[in-house]
């Protein structure tokens, strides 16, 4: 475990180094261009805002609600009946929904089934090979005021369900059931 | 996207006044729109340091080195970005940081990718390009899934990473998924295109 997290350690500090050893070497200016590409980023960052506060407040009042729990328990027993582990359901459903939601939904999980049990394991992988679909979407489409998101969402949906089939798949050959 | 939107707040609401959560939800609303505020915030620390960071190395050549590196297999992916265009760049270093883990570097390099692939189409509507690139973002293909780690190990994991090759597999199952996905559609598309 010690190498790939001094890996991860590691790597930005590295990352740095790498770019400023290289510019300093060419005599770039690089205190210059560094405050001059990190310009942009205070009005990105505004201008996504509106995007996120606007999908952020719709979901929490879908979950504060009790409605998206309630969803998940009319589809939870259809997925376990075709062969899905009925404590990842949950997470799965969330997971391209809201980050933080999931996050949440993994961290209890792990607590509640060990990190080395089978649902503790799935809940890392799936956790860790899937993306939040929806924030993705909001940010990088709000960012340069795409309105029109055409096969998108769709296409990002279906490839989280790809994601959390092969998630399931691939845990159960590696580690058993 | 409108319709889901709106449908998630209205589902939501109705389901409060039916069940009584009605407090729930006024509290989450304004708890949120705090949250969003908090998060857009933190994103301009990432954002302005990342983005100094990809000038430099934009400037000293490092991005187009990183492109003739990756040509033949990023190309194949983007058949519409001409292969010099500063997309390319961008698209590259959005995956690479993606893969070593580096979520919030990965943002600020995918919005300059998407800046720039709407240069190209130049329209608001999502190109073939976009949709390509936001299928492959959704399926993160990771090596060093740095948040799952953290938990396994504040959990007292035995192996904290021995969970990294089943989700680097997974990750890579997914991530050829969303690519033929994204070609089923794109010729769904053209197909309905050529008929009209």
């Amino acid at each position: 475990m010690s190498l790939l997290s001094t890996a991860s350690m590691w790597i930005i500090p590295c990352l740095i180094l790498v770019v400023l050893v290289i510019a300093t070497a060419k005599r770039l200016p690089t205190y210059e261009l560094f405050v001059d590409g990190g310009k942009e980023g205070i009005g990105l960052a505004i201008s996504i805002l509106p995007f996120l506060l606007g999908m952020l407040v719709s979901i929490a009042i879908l979950r504060a609600s009790g409605a998206l729990d309630a969803i998940i328990g009319l589809i939870t027993p259809f997925l376990s009946f075709i062969g899905m582990p009925a404590d990842i359901v949950p997470l799965a459903l969330v997971r391209p929904i809201s980050g933080t939601a999931a996050l949440g939904m993994t961290t209890e999980l792990i607590a509640t089934h060990g990190p080395d049990s089978f649902i503790g394991r799935l809940a890392s992988v799936l956790q860790g090979s899937t993306d939040t679909t929806f924030y993705v979407l909001t940010v990088y489409f709000g960012a340069v005021g795409i309105r029109k998101m055409g096969d998108a969402l769709k296409v990002g949906l279906l490839a989280d369900v790809i994601g959390i089939m092969a998630s399931i798949i691939v845990v159960t050959i590696i580690f058993g059931a | 996207m409108n319709y889901i939107w709106a449908i998630m707040a209205i589902g939501g609401i109705i389901y409060a006044m039916i069940n009584g959560t009605m407090d729930e939800v006024n509290k989450a609303i304004f708890k949120s729109a705090d949250d969003a505020v908090v998060l857009a915030i933190s994103l301009i620390s990432v954002m302005v340091f990342w983005l100094g960071i990809t000038k430099i190395a934009e400037a000293a050549g490092l991005l187009k080195g990183l492109v003739r590196l990756a040509k033949p297999f990023i190309a194949r992916l983007f058949p519409d970005i001409p292969k010099d265009h500063p997309a390319m760049g961008y698209i590259l270093s959005n995956l690479t940081a993606n893969f070593f883990g580096l979520g919030n570097a990965a943002t600020p390099m995918g919005i300059k990718a998407m800046e720039e692939m709407k240069k190209l189409s130049g329209s608001p509507k999502a190109s073939r390009s976009m949709i390509t690139f936001l299928a492959i973002n959704t399926s993160s293909l990771t090596l060093i899934p740095t948040t799952v780690l953290a938990v396994r190990m504040k959990y007292d994991s035995h192996s904290p990473t021995e969970i990294v090759s089943a989700t680097l597999l997974a990750s890579i199952i997914s991530f050829i998924g969303a690519i033929l996905i994204d070609r089923l559609f794109y010729e769904i598309r053209r197909r309905k295109e050529r008929q009209v």
